[in-house]
């Protein structure tokens, strides 16, 4: 887990079948849903990013992480045909996808209308 | 005024951390700029990130995961005493002494420089290869192989990399067509005949993908015979695309001599480029053999170099100075 600066980490929910959908209906603030899984190397690399930017805009938004390998119906839902994918969720809806790892200081521009 | 390190090391694949073993071990200190995550090879670890088995890698007699051996590296290059920091080098000013290399607005300066920033896969260059990435095009077979279980799928390419991907994404898909522009493939005997055996895998010769078809996900691929000129669809649902490398070099063109190709030009039998203090190791220099084994034998080179011409220069004054280029 990421250390942050106060030395708090915001916890990153795991969403399964049962749970997406109240989790990401009833989100007050942008949700970003990571789709990973354990054999993804890209995936693995943008958790701490991810974890990073979460503790640092808590309060703007929140993330929190689909496993497509246990969730495949949910992958399957949103299309999701290569990995890491993030959307954004706002009001229950995607508003937002990207596809690939990327750094820190891009996923921030990419997201920055939701920060 | 920042502080002037040793040894800044640009890049962390094989050749990058080997040379920070062996900078770290002669008490130099080095600073290395891993790169930042990418679902392509240029990220942090290299290209073996993005491979599963790593079976010529010596040491290892039942072979290793990619990222696993990398993971091995950075642990004995941290061991000894390398910081290695997630960032990219967006610029780098090798025109005066102590060196200037950027991430962002934040600068750093050392007395030497070690370039290994690898190279990536090259890709068509199609716009609707583009516009259907992530959606059934991939540049990363072990990431995305699994969402086309029982689908048909094709590979783009002829060398080792395209058949490690096509004999891969076998164990997922229906179906693996390699399309290569040529009739007989350039990878190794033994991965051709892992590929030939493989009841799964077709091969499409002298063929070329001119367009990659689908509105939302891939459906298909438009090839054109490269000796009838005959233009066919074929079905599809995934694309994989192993077609080449090219060299992570462009924050250094103008600043090291390159050739034709973008590969950084070193003297031969050293790791010396063209700029007196920087040296470059890996595949950012080496368009022939592109081995990870190749690469960490530079990397070595490339840190005993860098240690060998810091000990001769060291009366030299901190102060920035302009460098002497052989050029």
């Amino acid at each position: 887990m990421a250390d942050t600066q106060n030395g708090t980490s915001v916890s990153i929910p795991h969403l399964t079948s049962t749970t997406f959908d109240e989790e990401v209906g009833s989100a007050t603030e942008p949700l970003v849903v990571d789709f990973w899984a354990e054999w993804c190397g890209p995936c693995k690399m943008i958790a701490p990013v991810l974890q990073e930017i979460a503790d640092e805009h808590a309060g703007s938004i929140r993330v929190a992480k689909l496993n497509v390998d246990d969730h495949p119906d949910i992958a399957r839902r949103y299309d999701i045909l290569s990995i890491p994918t993030l959307i954004v969720f706002k009001d229950g809806r995607p508003e937002l996808r990207l596809r690939g790892a990327k750094g820190k200081r891009q996923l921030l521009e990419e997201l920055a209308a939701f920060l | 005024m920042t502080k002037v390190r040793d040894i800044i090391i640009i890049g962390s694949g094989p050749a990058g951390l080997t040379a920070a073993i062996y900078a770290a071990r002669a008490n130099l200190q080095p600073l290395v700029l891993e790169g930042e995550p990418s679902s392509t090879s240029d990220q942090p670890g290299g290209q073996l990130m993005l491979t599963t088995d790593v079976e010529n890698y010596p040491g290892f007699v039942d072979g290793i995961q990619g990222p696993e051996l990398m993971r091995t590296f950075r642990a004995q290059a941290e061991r000894f005493g390398a910081e290695l920091v997630v960032a990219k080098a967006t610029r780098v000013d090798f025109s005066s002494r102590p060196f200037g290399v950027w991430v962002g607005d934040d600068e750093y300066r050392a007395r030497a420089v070690i370039v290994s920033t690898g190279a990536r896969a090259l890709m068509l260059g199609l716009p609707s290869e583009q516009r259907l990435l992530g959606y059934g095009v991939s540049t990363c077979a072990t990431c995305d192989g699994f969402f086309f279980r029982d689908e048909e799928i094709a590979v783009v390419g002829g060398g080792d990399s395209a058949l490690e991907e096509a004999i891969f994404l076998s164990k997922f898909a229906t179906k693996v067509t390699v399309i290569h522009r040529r009739k007989e493939l350039r990878a190794s005997k033994i991965m051709q005949d892992r590929a030939f055996r493989n009841p799964k895998i077709q091969f499409l010769w002298d063929s070329v993908v001119t367009e990659v078809l689908g509105d939302s996900t891939v459906e298909g691929v438009r090839v054109r015979n490269v000796v009838t000129n005959e233009e066919t669809d074929i079905p599809l649902a995934g694309l994989f695309v192993a077609i080449g490398h090219v060299p992570n070099t462009s924050i250094f063109t103008g600043q090291l001599q390159m050739d034709e190709a973008g590969y950084i030009v070193t003297q031969p039998d050293s790791s010396r480029t063209d700029v007196d203090g920087v040296f470059a190791c890996g595949d950012v220099q080496d368009s022939v053999y592109r081995q990870a084994i190749t690469a960490a034998g530079s990397g070595c080179m490339a840190a005993i170099d860098a240690e060998r011409w810091l000990e001769a220069q060291h009366d030299a004054p901190d102060e920035i100075v302009a460098t002497q280029s052989t050029r």
